[in-house]
């Protein structure tokens, strides 16, 4: 029975007690090889410190945990919890027991009651034993029950009686049996519940759960060092003074004793010791369990970072005793997540610049929009313009009275003014825009001075003297963009020629060494010189200064900003777009070079610009000598190229000849006069009624496509200013004197007899022979006009291809080709003939699929020796399309529309 | 008809002129285009329009046929005709059909059918204004020219 009830409890045990099932039974079998329990002596020193520790831990487990645990609130409840788990767990035994014990009484009563009504059959069998069949009949369930009460209390026990059957000696000692029987099984039950309650007793009195208590320890400790065996973690307690009375430390490094008993700050030395020591301190004080994260940077185990938690321990009267501590070395876990926070914070802020990045694109998509849109606008503003300033100059030819002619000058001038407006802020949108292309061209820094001195000393209207003063080391000859240099230099002259009342203008240059800005811009230095060596470059400062108003100190800073004057006053007094300065100095930047400004009130300015030039490549150097000489043949001025110092003498009524007007707000008188008068609507021939007019108006933009620039030789030789080119501001000028001088009665020059006299002198030598490749009727037709009038005839080619064929059969003096045609368009036309003029063959030609048969007709030896002019014509303007043609080949080009202008000086260029 | 308008008429012809200079509608190559005109070549302003309004004519045709065209997909051919517009316009100083004709051509490279549609429209709406404009003033200029030819014996 105790056994059983022993089962059952276990049974009960492990139902009810989930906490004490938690701990796996077995876990106390491995202790053997825990390292806390080994026992082993040490063959190394390794071995051996463990070993210490290990046992010394222990040592401490066993001193310091008893007390921990009785004087602590921790180790109280535990105590409790095992306590009441105990209580529990005996009363659910009792209980068991108790029911146990309800059933057997509850069987004994049966058994008791069964005997008693077997013994009144009995005895009612012994009177009247002829009742005995219906008593058998009748008690099958009591024999069912007798017997199985047998089978499980006395075995299958017969009752064996001598007697004969049915004898009063045989009923007698049948009764007798029974009642034995019946007395041992009182007997027996009786000892059983003896037997029960004292096993009860035993129960109720098993005071001290001693065994129990210390089975579930060890089993708690089993696990414990199961889980912890092989954990990263770092436990202890340490008093309220922070010293240290238990540790466990899977990975130790220091001998028990040198812990225990010590604090932190006196064990450790190095990063994050104070503040894990502060940190508990703070817990001590605050009293509350928290967690932190720190890296410690010791001599003993490097650089780590532990996870702490720290909590504070009280004793039983809720007074702090000290506190526990548990750190969990996460140093990996903290690399990663550093590394995630780093990975997540990169890309947060890829994120927010590639914003930023769409943004920028964005508004700067919108700004090139919105200055588009000016320059769009500033184009459709200016070609009305030029219909009303045309119109106007138009008028001004016609017979006018005196009024009606100073009305008319106001107009045109006024338009000039607005023109010339929308012109800077078209030149300020290109600079900004990146669509002004800068090029390079030889020129000579000399000749550029004279001739804007030249230039600013012809429309001269005040007593000023404009002097030129180079210094030698300036190299005679220059890389760099000639036209831009000449807009900076006439720009900046003018103004100074505005601001400046009487004594004197001049420009000086000298050489200077690489500025200190220079390094900073070398990209757009390289950008200047293309393909120069850095050694050949040169910086060349250039003063211009004047003795005029000078700028007042607070208005130097807004000088360069677009529309801004140094005061308003000055604005209305000089006038001005306010646009040169910005330009001048968008330029000179966009140059590489800088732009700045020295100011004294009524004393003068002094505007300077340093910019770096290639000079001019080493055997043109060597050859310089020579080329001066050959110069001196053509040139009447040779002294131009080395003269180191110019004056222009206020003389009114100026003799210079070559020199242009200055772009202000000057009248501008020329503009009625320029050399090309056109009849508007041509009368009948012949009609007195036919009216001469001036082509107005249009001089800016031929000047600004022909005037170089695109076609560097011709800015060359402008630059050189002799009469083998002669320039269309040398015409302008002289016709700009002349119409100061004699307003009222000039006459037109006709362009008839200009072309006349061109044609004659023509015609008296060779006719050159010119080849119009085009493809348009309506260009061929007004070229073919053009032409004429300039007294040429021509050839037309319709495509490249019959270009070439056109050349091989014939030979030409110049080519004039349009770059965009069918078939074979006039790049490539231009490249296939520039490879048969290298190699003298076709084949290049044939390889491009040109028709072999035509051109097998070789019969231009002699024409393949020379460079024959091929001249583009393109719709398109910019720079782009000018370096494009050139790099094809061509020689230069005019854009389209062609007028007649332009054509005039391309064929007078390349036709002598 | 009796010569008396010869003044009204050229001041009519100036005006003319202006406005559509002022419109952009021409701009200064059409000047170019009156300076060559001369005693040898005395209507030749007049016959290069004409040439200009058949040729473009066609081409206009042309563009509008490919253009209509459900399976169209050569803009290149477009392109090469409005490039053909382009250049005659701009030789003629009609400025404002040269500037939607760009327009056009920019819309053709980047294959935009709604885009060359409307360019379409817009060329053929400048070139009838030229035309219409073109067709006054040489109208203008013909009554100039006979009002100017009338002579009366002195």
């Amino acid at each position: 029975m105790v056994c059983e009830m022993e089962t059952d409890q276990q049974m009960e045990e492990m139902d009810v007690e989930v906490l004490s099932s938690m701990w796996p039974e077995d876990v106390g079998g491995t202790e053997p090889d825990n390292q806390f329990n080994v026992e082993k002596p040490a063959g190394d020193s390794d071995t051996l410190k463990e070993v210490d520790i290990a046992e010394k831990r222990t040592m401490a487990d066993l001193k310091r945990l008893p007390d921990l645990l009785n004087t602590t609130d921790q180790g109280s409840t535990q105590l409790t919890n095992l306590v009441k788990q105990w209580e529990y767990m005996q009363d659910h035994a009792v209980r068991l027991l108790r029911e146990e014990l309800k059933i057997l009484t509850k069987q004994r009563e049966e058994a008791e009651a069964k005997e008693l009504k077997i013994i009144e059959e009995h005895n009612f069998e012994t009177e009247e034993p002829e009742n005995v069949r219906v008593l058998d009949e009748s008690s099958d369930l009591f024999r069912r029950f007798k017997e199985k009460k047998r089978d499980k209390l006395v075995g299958r026990k017969r009752i064996e009686i001598d007697e004969e059957f049915d004898t009063v000696a045989y009923w007698k000692q049948k009764a007798l049996t029974f009642e034995k029987m019946l007395e041992a099984s009182t007997e027996r039950e009786r000892r059983l519940i003896e037997k029960l309650n004292e096993s009860l007793k035993t129960m109720e009195s098993h005071s001290a759960p001693v065994e129990e208590l210390t089975q579930n320890l060890k089993r708690a400790e089993g696990f414990l060092h199961f889980i912890l065996q092989n954990a990263p973690i770092v436990m202890g307690h340490q008093d309220k003074d922070l010293r240290y009375l238990f540790i466990y430390n899977k990975f130790p490094t220091l001998r028990e004793h040198d812990i225990l008993g010590k604090t932190d700050v006196e064990i450790f030395h190095g990063g994050g010791v104070k503040e894990s020591e502060d940190f508990k301190r703070e817990v001590l004080e605050k009293g509350k369990a928290s967690k932190r994260e720190i890296t410690f940077e010791t001599d003993l185990f490097g650089s780590k970072t532990f996870l702490i938690y720290v909590e504070p321990v009280y004793n039983k009267a809720r007074e702090k005793i000290g506190i526990n501590y548990m750190g969990m070395e996460v140093t990996d876990q903290v690399r990663k997540r550093e590394k995630m926070a780093k990975l997540r914070e990169d890309n947060a802020v890829r994120k927010a610049m590639e914003s930023e990045l769409t943004k920028t694109i964005h508004i700067t998509e919108e700004t090139m929009r919105a200055k588009q849109m000016l320059a769009t606008m500033s184009h459709e503003i200016r070609s009305p313009l030029s219909g009303v300033v045309g119109m106007a100059e138009i008028l001004s030819t016609t017979k006018l009275d005196k009024e009606q002619r100073q009305l008319l000058n106001v107009m045109i001038s006024s338009g000039d003014l607005v023109l010339q407006l929308i012109n800077d802020i078209l030149d300020l949108s290109k600079v900004e825009s990146g669509v002004m292309k800068l090029e390079a061209t030889k020129f000579r820094p000399r000749e550029v001075v004279k001739h804007v001195l030249q230039t600013a000393a012809a429309s001269l209207k005040k007593e000023l003297t404009l002097e030129g003063n180079i210094a030698d080391e300036v190299p005679i000859l220059v890389v760099g963009d000639v036209l831009r240099i000449r807009q900076i230099l006439t720009n900046l002259i003018s103004n100074a020629i505005k601001f400046t009342h009487q004594g004197k203008v001049g420009i000086k240059l000298k050489v200077i060494p690489e500025p200190s800005f220079a390094s900073d811009n070398t990209h757009k230095a390289d950008a200047e010189e293309q393909n120069g060596l850095a050694e050949t470059s040169v910086w060349i400062c250039c003063d211009v200064y004047d003795t005029g108003i000078g700028i007042p100190e607070n208005a130097l800073p807004c000088l360069f900003k677009k529309y801004m004057q140094a005061s308003a006053d000055h604005a209305r007094k000089y006038g001005g777009t306010g646009l040169g300065l910005a330009i001048c100095k968008q330029l000179v930047e966009l140059m590489g070079g800088q732009l700045t400004v020295t100011s004294q009130v009524n004393l003068g300015s002094t505007f300077t610009f340093i910019l770096p030039y290639k000079v001019a490549a080493s055997n043109d150097h060597s050859d310089d000598q020579d080329e001066f000489s050959d110069m001196v043949d053509h040139q009447p001025e040779p002294d131009d190229s080395t003269e180191g110092y110019f004056q222009f003498k206020p003389l009114l009524g100026s003799i210079y000849s070559n020199g242009g007007p200055v772009m202000g707000n000057n009248f501008l008188p020329h503009k009625a006069m320029l050399p090309s008068p056109v009849k508007l609507i041509n009368g009948n021939t012949g009609q007195s009624e036919s009216v001469q007019v001036e082509n107005g108006g249009y001089m800016d933009d031929t000047r600004l496509e022909t005037g170089s620039g695109h076609c560097p030789e011709s800015a060359h030789q402008y630059e050189n200013g002799n009469g083998r080119c002669p320039s269309k501001e040398s015409e302008s000028c002289s016709s700009s004197q002349a119409s100061s001088e004699m307003e009222s009665e000039f006459t037109v020059s006709s362009p008839r007899e200009d072309v006349q006299t061109e044609t004659e002198v023509k015609e008296t030598s060779k006719q050159p022979k010119i080849l119009l490749v085009e493809d348009n009727k309506i260009n061929i037709m007004v070229a073919k006009s053009m032409m004429k009038q300039l007294g040429y005839t021509f050839d037309i080619a319709n495509n490249g291809v019959e270009a070439i064929t056109a050349i091989n059969s014939s030979s030409y003096d110049l080519v004039l080709m349009d770059v965009c045609m069918p078939v074979l368009d006039g790049l490539k036309a231009t490249r296939l003939i520039r490879s048969y003029e290298e190699s003298g063959n076709w084949d290049a030609a044939v390889e491009a699929g040109v028709d072999i048969k035509v051109l097998e007709n070789k019969q231009m030896s002699v024409r393949s020796t020379n460079r024959l002019p091929i001249i583009a014509m393109t719709a398109n303007t910019l720079s782009e399309s000018s370096e494009e043609c050139y790099a094809n080949g061509m020689d230069s080009f005019i854009s389209k529309p062609v007028t007649l202008q332009k054509l005039k000086q391309c064929l007078q260029q390349y036709l002598h | 008809m009796l010569g008396l308008g010869v003044d009204r008429l050229q001041a009519d012809i100036n005006r003319l002129l202006t406005s559509l200079f002022h419109q952009g509608v021409l701009d200064e190559q059409f000047l170019q285009l009156q300076q060559l005109q001369d005693e040898t070549s005395p209507t030749f302003v007049y016959d290069v329009i004409n040439i200009y309004f058949d040729e473009s004519e066609k081409l206009l045709r042309s563009l509008r046929l490919l253009l209509m065209d459900r399976e169209f997909s050569d803009y290149k051919k477009i392109g090469l005709h409005l490039n053909q517009l382009v250049g005659s316009s701009s030789s003629i100083g009609a400025r404002r059909v040269r500037t939607v004709c760009v327009a056009f051509r920019s819309a053709s490279e980047l294959n935009n059918r709604p885009g060359c549609l409307r360019g379409l429209e817009v060329v053929e709406h400048e070139y009838h204004y030229l035309k219409n404009m073109m067709h006054e003033l040489f109208q203008l200029e013909q009554q100039r020219l006979l009002a100017a030819g009338v002579r009366y014996p002195m």
